[in-house]
C-alpha cells in the first residue's frame, strides 16, 4: 500500500521507496534493513595527542582515575538552584567562585567556566598550541558536542525580565546560542579552522570523533580539538523529572532495582591528528546509526545500537571479541539498560567487560561522550577496568557481559557508547598506542 | 600552510520552503523571473501523521518538508541517506516556552516540550518518519552553520556515504529571545548531494580566506539560516559561483557548472 501510494505521489523515483510516508512502527521490516544495510569498510586510525576529563570527581585525569580506582562516586544530594528536586547529582565543584579571565567576561556562563577549567588540565592547552605551531592554526578543527551548551544564563535571564526585556548584563549575544560552546573553544584555544557544535542530545561528543575522523581523513583539517561540554541546568532537572526518568536515589545502572538516573555535568577534550609525532591512543573506529523509533524511548531491540557497534567494530576491523572493554551508555533508567544490555549480548562474547560509569558521574548528557571515551582511554592506559558504581543486584535480563566489579586487566581495545533523545547512537573504539 | 584540498559532489535534489516561497519552484521562478510568489503560514509535511503534524514545531515541519522535497526530486529513498541538519539556534518557540515556564512553575514542564527542544529534534523525527536507521547529525556554527554542514555532507560522501542529505533551516525568534538570537521567518532548504556525473549540477567546494556581502534575500529577510540562500540563488541560475561563510574571516567558495 506504501509502495502504491509512493509510486502515484512520486512518479520520478526511480525505485518506489516503500517507506515514504508516515507508516507506523510495527510494519516496518527493520531486521531486514539492519541486515542488507552495507557494513563499512575499516578505515586508518588516527592519533589521540591528548586527552583531559573535568567532572564531579575533580578537575583533570588524575582524579578521574583516583576516583575510579577507589569506588570513590562524585554524586551528592541535589544542591543546584532554589527549591531543589528530590536527587542527586554530579555537580562540579567551585565553578561560581571562579570567574573567567577578563578577556573573555563576556562570554561568562557556567558551561563556559567549566570549558576553560577543563581545556586547562593535564597540559591539553599545550598539546593544543603545539598542533597550532604544527599545522597552522586554520588547519585545526573545533568539534565540540553539548545539548544545552549556556542555556542557564537564558533560564536565569528569564526571571529578571525588565518589562518583557533582557536586564543588560544578560544580553551577551553569543553566549545564548548552541554553538556558544564551539565560539569559546575556539578562542580560547586559537584555533582558526572548521567550528561546529554538535547537538545530537547524549550521543553529541561521542559524535564528534566521528565528524572530526571524517574531516581529518578528507584533508579538511590536520588536527581537530574534539571534546564537549554541558553544565546541569533547571532545564534538563525538571525535563528529566517531568519524563518521570530521574530516580530519588544515586543512580544504579544495570541494577535489578534500578529506577532511573542522576544528571551530572562535566567537560572534556581530546586532540586528533591524522599524523601526530606521539600518538598517546588511537581512535581506531567510529560507527553511527538512528533507532528511527521513538523520540525519547530506545528501539526495543536495540537495532540502532546494535548497528553503532557493529560499524564502529568493522571500521576498526576488529571482531567483537577484540574489545577488552565496553563503557556502556547505561544511564540506570529502566528501559535504557535492558535494551543496552539485550544489544551487546547479541554482538559480544560472554567474557568482554562491560560496564557504566554514570554512578561516579552521573549523566553528563551532551558531555557523556567525551567523558566516557576518557575513562575507556583510562583503562587502556592502566589496565584497570571500572566495575558499575552503586548496583548491587544483577537484572537476570542483563547478560554476563555486564560487570559490577572493577577488575585488573590489560587490554589492547576498548569501545564506548552514547546514545541520545531521538534515537542517536554513537559508539567508539580506541586502541592502546 | 597547507592549502585545503577542494571538492566536487553533484547534487541530485533541491528542496526549499519559505514562508515567502513555499517551494523551490516558487523560489526559482521568484529569483529568476520575477514571479512573486502566494505566502504560505506553515508547512505540513506528508511525512508526519496529521497528529504529530499538529504537535510538531514549526521549525521540524519547514525541516522535513524541505528535506523530503529534496528527497523527491533527487529520486532518492531517504531511509537509504545519512543526513545532516543544521540550525542555528533550534526552536526558539520552545526554548521560550521551557524559559518562561522554569521562571514562574518548573514544575510543570511539559515532557514532550522538553523532548522536542533538543537540537536534534527535527532529525529525530525525520528518521521516525523515513525509517532512516543512517546517521543523522544536528549541528550549529552560528552564521557558518550551513557551510559547516556542507563540509560534513562532503566528508560523509568522501567516507563512502554514496549521497548524503544536508538541510538548513531557522524559524522565528519571540521576544525577549530577539534580542539574543535574531531570526525571522521559517526557512528551510535542503539538499541531496551524490556523485559528480554527467548531466547534472556539479558543485565544486573550497575553503578560503575572505568575507561574504551581507545582502538581504527578500524569502527569508532576517532568517538565521538565510546566508545559504546565496547558494540556492545559484542553483536556481543553474550555473555561477556562490560564497557562503565559514567562520571568521572564511569563507567557502562554491562554483557550479553542468556536467
Amino acid at each position: 500500500m506504501h509502495g502504491n501510494t509512493a509510486t502515484v505521489q512520486f512518479p520520478h523515483c526511480r525505485a518506489a521507496p516503500a517507506l515514504w510516508l508516515y507508516s507506523p512502527a510495527s510494519r516496518r521490516p527493520q531486521f531486514s534493513r539492519l541486515q542488507a544495510a552495507s557494513v563499512p569498510s575499516r578505515i586508518a586510525p588516527l592519533a589521540i595527542a591528548a586527552h583531559t576529563a573535568t567532572t564531579a570527581l575533580g578537575a583533570g585525569l588524575e582524579a578521574q582515575r583516583e576516583a575510579l580506582a577507589c569506588g570513590r562516586g562524585g554524586l551528592r544530594r541535589n544542591d543546584f538552584g532554589d527549591a531543589p528536586l528530590e536527587c542527586w547529582i554530579g555537580r562540579v565543584e567551585g565553578l561560581e567562585q571562579v570567574p573567567l579571565p577578563a578577556t573573555l567576561s563576556s562570554w561568562e556562563s557556567r558551561n563556559h567556566r567549566l570549558a576553560w577549567r577543563a581545556l586547562r588540565q593535564d597540559g591539553f592547552d599545550a598539546a593544543v598550541a603545539a598542533a597550532l605551531e604544527r599545522h597552522g592554526a586554520q588547519r585545526v578543527a573545533v568539534i565540540v558536542g553539548t545539548s544545552t551548551s549556556s542555556i542557564g544564563e537564558t533560564e536565569a535571564a528569564y526571571t529578571r525580565l525588565e518589562n518583557g526585556r533582557f536586564p543588560g548584563a544578560l544580553t551577551q549575544r553569543h553566549v545564548h546560542s548552541p554553538h556558544a560552546l564551539g565560539d569559546f573553544v575556539a578562542l580560547a584555544t586559537g584555533a582558526l579552522g572548521p567550528c561546529l557544535t554538535v547537538a545530537t542530545a547524549c550521543s553529541s561528543s561521542a559524535k564528534v570523533f566521528a565528524l572530526a575522523a571524517r574531516m581529518l581523513q578528507a584533508g579538511l583539517a590536520d588536527a581537530a580539538v574534539v571534546g564537549g561540554v554541558d553544565t546541569l541546568c533547571g532545564s534538563v532537572l525538571y525535563g528529566f523529572n517531568a519524563l518521570q526518568l530521574v530516580s530519588s536515589d544515586p543512580c544504579r545502572p544495570f541494577d535489578a532495582d534500578r529506577d532511573g538516573l542522576s544528571l551530572g555535568e562535566a567537560g572534556g577534550f581530546a586532540l586528533l591528528e591524522r599524523d601526530a609525532p606521539q600518538a598517546r591512543a588511537w581512535l581506531a573506529g567510529y560507527g553511527e546509526s538512528s533507532d528511527a523509533h521513538h523520540m525519547s524511548a530506545p528501539h526495543p531491540q536495540g537495532l540502532g545500537a546494535q548497528r553503532a557497534m557493529a560499524h564502529a567494530l568493522a571500521r576498526a576491523g576488529l571482531e567483537a571479541g577484540a574489545i577488552g572493554y565496553l563503557n556502556l551508555h547505561g544511564t540506570a533508567t529502566p528501559a535504557n539498560d535492558s535494551v543496552e544490555a539485550r544489544a551487546v549480548a547479541a554482538l559480544f562474547p560472554d567474557t568482554l567487560h562491560a560496564s557504566s560509569t554514570k554512578g561516579w558521574t552521573g549523566h553528563t548528557l551532551g558531555a557523556a561522550g567525551i567523558v566516557e571515551s576518557v575513562f575507556a582511554l583510562l583503562a587502556l592506559e592502566d589496565g584497570l577496568l571500572p566495575g558499575t558504581l552503586n548496583s548491587h543486584r544483577p537484572d537476570p535480563a542483563c547478560g554476563p557481559q555486564i560487570r559490577f566489579e572493577p577488575a585488573p586487566r590489560t587490554v589492547a581495545h576498548a569501545m564506548n557508547n552514547a546514545f541520545g533523545f531521538g534515537g542517536n547512537n554513537c559508539s567508539l573504539v580506541f586502541a592502546r598506542a | 600552510m597547507n592549502a585545503t584540498p577542494s571538492f566536487t559532489a553533484g547534487v541530485e535534489g533541491i528542496g526549499l520552503w519559505a514562508t515567502q516561497a513555499p517551494s523551490w519552484a516558487a523560489y526559482r521562478a521568484w529569483r529568476t523571473g520575477g514571479v512573486t510568489p502566494e505566502p504560505v503560514a506553515r508547512p505540513a509535511p506528508s511525512l508526519l501523521p496529521p497528529n504529530e503534524r499538529r504537535r510538531a514545531p514549526d521549525t521540524v515541519l519547514v525541516a522535513l518538508e524541505a528535506a523530503q522535497a529534496a528527497c523527491i526530486d533527487a529520486g532518492r529513498d531517504p531511509a537509504t541517506l545519512p543526513s545532516v541538519f543544521v540550525s542555528t539556534y533550534g526552536d526558539l518557540a520552545i526554548t521560550d516556552h521551557l524559559c518562561r515556564t522554569l521562571a514562574t512553575a518548573p514544575r510543570e514542564l511539559s515532557p514532550t516540550r522538553f523532548h522536542n527542544s533538543v537540537h536534534n529534534a527535527a532529525a529525530g523525527y525525520w528518521t521516525i518518519g523515513t525509517g532512516a536507521m543512517e546517521p543523522a547529525t544536528a549541528l550549529s556554527a552560528g552564521p557558518a552553520g550551513f557551510a559547516m554542514g556542507l563540509l560534513e555532507a562532503i566528508a560523509l560522501r568522501a567516507a563512502g556515504a554514496p549521497a548524503v542529505l544536508l538541510v538548513g533551516y531557522d524559524g522565528p525568534s519571540p521576544e525577549p529571545l530577539h534580542q539574543v538570537a535574531p531570526s525571522a521567518g521559517l526557512l528551510g532548504g535542503a539538499l541531496v548531494f551524490g556523485p559528480a556525473v554527467a548531466g547534472r549540477t556539479r558543485l565544486r567546494v573550497s575553503v578560503e580566506d575572505g568575507e561574504t556581502a551581507t545582502r538581504a534575500n527578500p524569502a527569508a529577510p532576517g532568517n538565521a539560516m538565510a546566508p545559504m540562500l546565496a547558494l540556492f540563488d545559484a542553483l536556481a541560475q543553474g550555473a555561477g559561483n556562490a560564497l557562503l561563510p565559514a567562520g571568521p574571516g572564511r569563507v567557502l567558495r562554491l562554483e557550479l557548472d553542468r556536467g
